[in-house]
């Protein structure tokens, strides 16, 4: 099967419709590795990050999350569909932060943090408003514990749904282009809060086109276009020398 | 001429420059077609009060007799028992049109379809009539003598089919409502959602229901105005409700007029009511959506009192109230 990885990807595809979004990934993220994955828009980097938490579903492949396949079981040559509750139960294992952020307008910083831990996992009021409140003050944001999330300025509100992620203690954290949406002023306290994270030894595969990120924090890099992964190496490699033609087109222009 | 050259940062230094005192514009023709409008208007409240053969006595009798505000509780009784159903029936409704669960969807589409399609006073007849073709109603295994069961015009009285006519009906309009609030949450919500590992019917109570409530607020409160003048259709069967004890008011005294009147501003005076509740439901649930609250009435005119003289508003002092809700 798949060994020790966290995430392991063999020959994934997936179409929308006629456009074959997905053309063949394969690629293994250790545990405690930050992978970073860049490339143009459209190259279905997003796209696979939503398959890992069957978002959605894939045509082909497999694809292994902490050695279970993800929305299927296996039992002897057949796949089987899991139940809602068993991708709901694998979903909340699993940590995601959103281009848009996606914090529930109606609740504040504490309640969107607090949400999941209560209504997901049932645990008691004072344990989940004491952990969020923690997760806040770690974002830094304990001031801005009683807040709604549109008095918040967009990093303040990424901070906010990077905690929300954390309190559910994922044992992966998927980061879908988490600074894209930003002022370029607040792209430092996001990606702030991120490097925290990967010190304190978390699983993170990081869609970015933040470059320095990914040289700094990032363990390995992965260029995907139209489909396919082109090039992976560690981020200085692949920075510096790379290989490909495509990737050194891509790089030229954002670099 | 050095302050022109030195641009804005010359009047923070030199203090604000003097407010501007212009002289407004007129609008002679407001003035004219509003004297206009109010001639108009006094005439015709004129030729009614001053009507030969209206008895205002009447009107102000009535007004408070006991018939009257026996029939204004149960208009009231109606209204909520029907809105009641309405909305919880139209909520399970809504959910259930855009499940993908075919069996659930194509169930909710035919209720729809079936009780938006045949009119409200048809349905009202049709429940006030049941015993005619069902004169016992049970519940119990098919086919099978199991069950129990009781009479149908025990169990259906002329209120209950007023209830069930106006809620089942109002059922319909209320899910399409709940369903166009529900789809106009933005889907990245859900899926934020699901991502936490939130279950289908987590995510629509939990997240989107109540940021679709903005949405179905102000149409719903249209619907209970609307219900509240419609419960006057229970009179087809006989329900003693405002219309019912103003209709046989007046067909003993032949006041018909006079009791349309008594009637209508009963009507008048709780639709006014419910659109001042509806006001205030629905600036509850902008928190969050709007960073600055709209003031209530009366905070707008405590306001106009104190800023009549002064330049800048006042700060709002609306937010930290509502903001700790749970």
């Amino acid at each position: 099967m798949a060994g020790g990885a966290m995430v392991k990807a063999e020959e994934v595809h997936k179409s929308f419709g006629r456009l074959e979004v997905l053309r063949g990934i394969n690629l293994e993220v250790q545990p405690k590795e930050v992978m970073c994955v860049i490339g143009p828009s459209g190259s279905g980097k997003s796209t696979f990050l939503r398959c890992i938490n069957h978002l959605e579903k894939i045509d082909a492949g497999r694809l292994y999350v902490d050695g279970e396949l993800v929305g299927y079981q296996q039992r002897g040559n057949k796949l089987y569909e899991l139940p809602d509750r068993e991708v709901c139960r694998k979903r909340s294992e699993i940590g995601m932060v959103f281009q848009r952020f996606n914090l529930f307008p109606h609740m504040t910083a504490l309640q969107n943090v607090a949400e999941a831990p209560l209504h997901v996992k049932g645990e008691s009021r004072a344990a989940a408003e004491a952990r969020a409140r923690k997760l806040l003050e770690r974002v830094g944001l304990a001031d801005k514990v009683d807040v709604y999330p549109n008095q918040l300025s967009g990093g303040q509100q990424q901070r906010v749904a990077i905690a929300r992620a954390l309190a559910m203690q994922p044992k992966l954290m998927l980061f879908d282009e988490p600074t894209s949406a930003l002022d370029p002023e607040l792209v430092g306290e996001v990606l702030d809060a991120m490097r925290g994270l990967a010190e304190d030894g978390m699983t993170m595969i990081v869609v970015t086109h933040e470059m320095g990120f990914a040289r700094e924090v990032g363990d390995t890099l992965v260029f995907m276009d139209g489909g396919v992964i082109v090039e992976s190496g560690t981020p200085r490699e692949v920075l510096a020398n790379p290989r490909h033609e495509r990737t050194k087109l891509f790089l030229s222009k954002v670099l | 001429m050095t302050e022109i050259a030195s641009g804005p940062s010359s009047s923070r230094a030199g203090g604000r420059p003097e407010a501007i005192k212009a002289v407004p514009v007129r609008h002679y023709w407001r003035w004219v077609s509003g004297v206009i409008v109010l001639l108009i208007a006094f005439a015709a409240v004129d030729t009614v009060a001053t009507a030969p053969q209206m008895h205002w006595q009447y009107v102000w009798q009535y007004l408070f007799g006991a018939l009257i505000l026996d029939g204004i509780t149960l208009t009231l009784e109606l209204t909520v028992a029907a809105m009641v159903i309405g909305i919880v029936l139209g909520v399970v409704l809504a959910v259930m049109r855009l499940s993908p669960n075919p069996v659930t969807s194509t169930i909710s589409w035919f209720y729809i379809w079936f009780f938006r399609g045949t009119p409200v006073l048809v349905q009202i007849f049709f429940w006030f009539n049941l015993a005619i073709i069902l004169p016992y109603l049970g519940v119990g295994i098919p086919f099978t003598h199991i069950g129990v069961s009781a009479s149908t015009n025990k169990l259906i009285t002329p209120v209950m089919a007023a209830i069930l006519g106006l809620g089942l009906n109002e059922a319909a309009y209320m899910a399409e409502i709940v369903r166009a609030g529900i789809i106009s949450v933005e889907h990245g919500q859900t899926e934020a959602a699901q991502a936490l590992g939130m279950t289908r019917l987590q995510v629509t109570r939990r997240i989107v229901l109540p940021q679709a409530m903005r949405v179905i607020l102000p149409p719903t409160g249209n619907e209970t105005i609307s219900m509240l003048k419609t419960t006057s259709l229970a009179f087809v069967a006989s329900v003693p409700e405002l219309f019912t004890r103003a209709d046989q008011i007046a067909s003993s005294t032949f006041e018909v007029v006079e009791l349309l009147f008594v009637a209508s501003i009963w009507y008048l005076f709780l639709t006014s009511i419910l659109t001042a509740g509806q006001y205030y439901l629905e600036r509850y649930f902008a928190r969050g959506a709007q960073r600055e609250l709209p003031p209530t009435p009366l905070q707008r005119f405590r306001r106009l009192l104190f800023t009549w003289h002064a330049a800048p508003p006042l700060p709002p002092d609306v937010m930290p109230s509502l903001g700790e809700h749970r």
